[in-house]
């Protein structure tokens, strides 16, 4: 176990791996709530990166700090080397960092189809192959792709969103409560079809989950998060072995 | 019987100016939320110019293609320098502005080109053409009033439709925080939509312009027929604002040829049917079943 203010997460594992994405001292607040208060983490490439914790441990706000969605007060976002904290929310897709956020992000008024190509605009012309490799990936939105967004049901919007951001050819993936709403059965598909994702295609995943158990069985490291502060960064299966955190932090 | 074919075509010419302006309310309210109440004022402006450009001795052809790219840099420098600092305040704000805007427009071109009457050509004729030898009230003119609202609705279904511009503009107007990560400049986007909507806006106040007369506040009863036409569809679907253009063109162009003393209660019924339709359906004609996210 790490210390939680340490700047480097712990190396898992598996061999040398470098951080994909480093978060340095990250602070931010919502008008007078300090919501971030000086996160540091480290999603390393080709793994699944898990930051777990309740609600308002400031996990939806670290990720959407990391896009640009919310301007920090202090500390350092870099991806692949690269500073990234200032760059518009419009740059991040470009540079290889694609975040589904919270509640999906379906555009329910366009199509099925309609959705895949706003993930793959900002690149031009892309070949109709990339759009039905999608489409074998989630077979029951290959059969709904002439249908308005908002005729899916939760596990198809998450789908939907998921493959959204395949289509923008991400080096890391940035997932805010994907298992929210949704089915145990379907939870464990979408998290098996990452994970196979992660290991065949090298693509690197910074999860953020309240569904600890879920998330854990998945991912390579936890972080938990807590009011804003990392409490440990480890292992996941260590996470998992250690009764006493689970109890205080991961309500299981 | 003709009587009724000729209150019917009328109509429907009307009605077609209404739809245009209704659209480009539509178009702008989709994609920022915001009823821009100048775009009578900026059309005037638009039909103006064309004025100007005509009246030194230039074509109508020429005068139109410059009056609608006059209109598309208006409606971008408007929603860039005026609408984006109050854009994501509370919603008054923007209508506020909108309003201030109106006024403000109007005023200027008062002040530029006089407050007087002044006769706006139309390229064609408007005699009714004859079959037999009843002559009934489709103009050449009314043809071409149909003929070019619908070729600017095609060109704008087909960019919206079949281009990357125009997913990307649907994807901003719907889903602005998806788009802005997925890589959309929804900035560019917004502003491209405001420029469009001004265009539109600016087809239809020369529309109603030629072969009558204009003066700084000529738009004033399109403004009113517009957004009732706008609301009547719902306001968020541009479908919506075509029909309820044509279906308000028809009922007003019934009830000033059919009732006694009709023309006089125009105004009137169009508010009138307003009401009768929002107390049926409040969410207008063609209320999509989505709920739209904040």
């Amino acid at each position: 176990m790490t210390d939680a203010q340490g700047s480097t997460a712990v190396s898992v594992g598996k061999g040398a791996t470098k951080a994909l994405l480093h978060v340095e001292g990250l602070t931010s607040s919502y008008g007078p709530v300090r919501a971030l208060d000086g996160v540091s983490l480290s999603a390393e490439a080709g793994r699944i990166t898990a930051v777990l914790g309740a609600n308002g441990a400031g996990k939806t706000t670290l990720l959407r700090t990391i896009s640009g969605l919310v301007r920090p007060t202090a500390g350092k976002v870099t991806l692949d080397g690269e500073d990234i904290t200032r760059a518009p929310v419009e740059a991040m897709v470009g540079k290889g960092m694609a975040h589904v956020p919270e509640g999906r992000g379906v555009i329910a008024e366009l199509t099925v189809d309609e959705n895949l190509r706003v993930g793959s605009l900002f690149r031009g012309k892309v070949d109709r192959s990339e759009f039905d490799r999608v489409y074998d990936l989630f077979p029951r939105i290959a059969e709904r792709r002439d249908n308005a967004a908002h005729t899916l049901s939760g596990g198809e919007r998450q789908m939907l969103v998921i493959g959204r951001a395949l289509l923008a050819k991400p080096r890391i993936l940035l997932l805010d409560e994907p298992s929210l709403g949704l089915a145990p059965r379907i939870v464990a598909q979408i998290f098996g079809l990452l994970r196979k994702l992660v290991d065949s295609e090298g693509l690197s995943v910074l999860l953020v989950e309240q569904n600890a158990r879920s998330a854990l069985s998945v991912a390579d490291v936890g972080v938990v998060l807590n009011l804003g502060r990392v409490v440990v960064t480890d292992q996941a299966r260590s996470l998992m072995a250690d009764e006493g955190l689970r109890h205080a932090y991961l309500g299981f | 019987m003709q009587q009724f074919v000729n209150v019917t075509l009328s109509g429907l010419t009307q009605g077609m100016i209404y739809s245009a302006f209704a659209l480009a309310l539509v178009l702008i309210w989709r994609s920022t939320r915001i009823v821009n109440f100048a775009q009578g004022s900026m059309a005037a402006a638009t039909a103006f110019i064309a004025l100007a450009i005509i009246n030194a001795g230039a074509s109508y052809w020429v005068a139109l293609p410059v009056a609608l790219a006059a209109g598309f840099l208006m409606g971008a420098i408007v929603e860039r320098v005026i609408i984006r600092p109050v854009e994501g305040g509370p919603e008054l704000n923007a209508v506020i502005v909108t309003l201030g805007l109106f006024v403000a427009i109007q005023a200027s071109i008062a002040i530029i080109a006089g407050s007087s009457f002044q006769s706006f050509p139309t390229p064609f004729g408007v005699r009714g053409f004859t079959i037999g030898d009843t002559t009934i009230a489709l103009t050449p003119t009314s043809l071409y009033i149909i003929g070019s609202v619908l070729v600017v609705m095609g060109l704008l279904v087909a960019l919206f439709r079949f281009t990357r511009v125009g997913l990307a503009m649907r994807a901003s107007a719907f889903g602005q925080e998806v788009a802005r990560l997925l890589g959309v400049r929804v900035g560019r986007m917004l502003t491209l939509g405001w420029a469009l909507a001004a265009v539109v806006g600016s087809l239809s106040g020369l529309l109603i312009a030629g072969g009558g007369f204009v003066y700084p506040a000529y738009m004033d009863s399109l403004i009113v027929f517009g957004f009732v036409a706008a609301v009547l569809g719902g306001l968020d679907s541009p479908i919506g604002a075509i029909v309820g253009g044509l279906i308000l063109g028809l009922a007003l162009s019934y009830i000033a040829g059919y009732v006694d003393r009709g023309s006089a209660l125009v105004n009137v019924a169009a508010l009138v049917i307003l009401m009768v339709v929002l107390l049926v359906r409040p969410g207008g004609l063609f209320a999509s079943s989505t709920a739209r996210r904040a």
